[in-house]
């Protein structure tokens, strides 16, 4: 008997089982925040990036389109914010209109890319969008003249935090005793966000859409044999996964109060696409798992690595960032090597790769 | 007669190969119509022309009273054709009734709001994809294999499974390519006695079949290609006694 039907034959201890990881969704700001405010922000950084990755999954885990650009989207996402809701032009709307302009923009994107390279496939779309990511990043890094509008590589600052009338996202506030700080509101609503963005995902695979999406990965010319718009079903997976990613932009450039083109390299792409695989692509769970897992993980390391070589050596031997990124080599080989199909393989892929 | 497909002179060259050279044949509604030929004959490019995935170059159709303009696979599907393929290609890695569901997509219509809001409209239409997608696995025979990954059927089930695919677009015309291709004797007579039904309940068939046996016992009409020119079309039995068809299998005149 496997978990679902556990829970089907059981809802009393599905429920508790959602209730237990409520509370303890609920309380874990508090927790971090004891050991460090730092914490709070590195978990926020972590459900961002959860974010993009679920927003990726439906490129690259439904459709099957291989997205080396992805990062773009959340650039595009971030940008729009910062633009509309800085010094940078002295315009300052609300985010509940930015974070939907942020999310069109990135869909428009999204189309964007995606209407030229539908006819591409595996290896050639990925390069294409490889270079895309490129291009917007280029972008953001030179379009400071003639016209200042990203201000260059330095970068848009005085970015403005949420804010509903008084109440701000970026300092703290007393409620019910207890000291709300400016992480810790943002927590709150990024667990909001990713819930409703799981819930989308979740709805999407299981729906017709979601089905012609699969089609298409399994087997293009059946798909279209079938009356599937191919072009426009792509197109599709295309919007809805940059906006994912811009309105992710969008929280991102909020909360940092500072962005530059640095923050959307292709090493980001690549950091996002690692997620999914690891995780399981196509699987939603699994996706969340390896994002959380590719965000954390490093900043552990980081806050050990050297305390470590320190009581080991006497003095710090290795560069925490080396120890990181060695680390990481090994991980992704070691799950290539073993489990292929990811940490919590989709049903589908584990078939793939294991049935021939 | 009453013609579903009429099909004017169609042609398609392949660089200098004429794989189709001013083929013109009509199906009327309800018939079984056999497409024969000896391999390289232009019966695949045939219905690859018909089915939107080459471009003819020249000629036209008719179908369903109105002109055919093929322009892209999907709408071919949509104005009520559709197909199987020669070597079989089913959504493998999804099961038989996700194969069949997705069969459903050209005549419903919910979007992504739809997906994501789930509003009555959208679950009573996937619970109706639902529904007809069991009960089409049901007539292909296939209840009990409805949830099993397509790609782990037997060979026949799957054959019969992307009948049921095709079947699931609501088609006027159900084009066959070498369904029989493969199978053994009672796989073969469990599929001829399924077209038979299809075509009892409406549904106009177009054969392409290397299995002579077959095609002479199930189609009202058989068209014979040769080099890519249509040679004879007309009853099984004229079929097997003309001349020109017997020299396109024999490659010589029966002395």
């Amino acid at each position: 008997m496997n978990l679902t039907d556990k829970f089907k034959a059981n809802p009393a201890l599905l429920w508790s089982g959602v209730a237990l990881i409520a509370c303890a969704l609920a309380v874990l700001p508090f927790v971090l925040a004891m050991a460090g405010t730092t914490w709070v922000r590195v978990t926020n950084l972590a459900i961002l990036f959860t974010l993009l990755a679920l927003g990726l999954n439906i490129v690259v885990g439904f459709a099957g389109l291989l997205d080396l650009g992805y990062i773009a989207f959340y650039g595009v996402g971030a940008y729009t914010y910062a633009l509309l809701a800085s010094p940078q032009f002295n315009i300052h709307l609300p985010f509940w209109i930015i974070l939907p302009i942020g999310a069109l923009a990135a869909c428009v994107f999204g189309v964007l890319l995606g209407a030229p390279t539908l006819k591409l496939r595996g290896d050639y779309l990925a390069i294409v969008t490889l270079g895309f990511g490129e291009i917007v990043r280029i972008f953001f890094n030179n379009l400071s003249q003639p016209v200042n509008i990203t201000n260059g590589p330095q970068g848009i600052s005085r970015i403005d935090p949420f804010s509903i009338g008084g109440f701000s996202f970026n300092q703290s506030d007393i409620i019910f005793g207890l000291n709300f700080s400016g992480p810790v509101k943002y927590y709150y609503l990024l667990l909001l966000v990713l819930i409703m963005v799981i819930v989308i995902n979740l709805r999407l695979e299981d729906s017709r859409i979601g089905r012609a999406w699969q089609a298409i990965r399994e087997d293009e010319v059946a798909a279209q044999a079938m009356g599937i718009n191919t072009t426009r079903v792509k197109l599709l997976a295309f919007a809805m996964g940059a906006s994912f990613g811009g309105v992710a932009g969008g929280m991102f450039a909020a909360i940092q109060g500072f962005i530059s083109p640095e923050s959307f390299v292709l090493v980001e792409s690549v950091m996002v696409l690692s997620m999914v695989v690891l995780g399981g692509m196509g699987n939603i769970w699994g996706v969340i798992v390896g994002a959380l897992l590719l965000s954390f993980v490093p900043e552990l390391l980081r806050h050990t690595v050297e305390p470590l070589q320190r009581s080991l050596f006497g003095r710090s031997l290795i560069d925490p960032e080396v120890v990181r990124m060695l680390l990481f080599g090994l991980a992704l080989m070691l799950m290539m090597l073993f489990r292929p199909a990811g940490l919590w393989p989709s049903k589908v892929r584990k078939r793939e790769l294991t049935e021939e | 007669m009453n013609p579903l497909l009429e099909v004017q002179s169609v042609g398609k060259s392949f660089g200098g190969v004429e794989a189709l050279c001013d083929v013109s044949l009509t199906i009327a509604r309800g018939e079984i119509y056999g497409l024969i030929g000896p391999n390289g004959a232009g019966k695949t490019t045939f219905f690859n022309v018909l089915s939107g995935v080459y471009r003819a170059d020249r000629g036209s159709f008719r179908f369903n009273d109105a002109p055919l303009n093929v322009r892209a696979p999907h709408e071919v599907a949509a104005a009520g054709i559709a197909r199987t393929f020669q070597n079989i290609r089913l959504f493998g890695n999804m099961s038989a009734l996700e194969n069949v569901m997705v069969g459903r997509h050209v005549r419903t219509g919910a979007g992504i709001f739809g997906a994501v809001l789930r509003n009555a409209a959208t679950r009573a239409e996937e619970r109706a994809i639902h529904e007809r997608a069991w009960a089409l696995l049901e007539y292909v025979g296939l209840t009990a294999r409805g949830n099993d990954i397509a790609h782990s059927l037997p060979y026949g089930d799957q054959r019969r499974l992307e009948i049921a695919r095709a079947l699931a677009t609501d088609p006027l015309l159900l084009a066959l390519d070498e369904p029989a291709a493969g199978m053994n004797a009672t796989e073969t007579a469990t599929l001829r006695s399924l077209l038979e039904r299809i075509r009892a309940d409406g549904t106009t068939i177009l054969l392409i079949e290397h299995d002579m046996k077959l095609v002479m016992g199930l189609c009202d009409r058989v068209a014979v290609l040769d080099y890519g020119r249509r040679i004879a079309e007309g009853a099984p039995a004229a079929i097997r006694e003309d001349a020109a068809v017997i020299e396109a299998y024999l490659g010589g005149t029966l002395a």
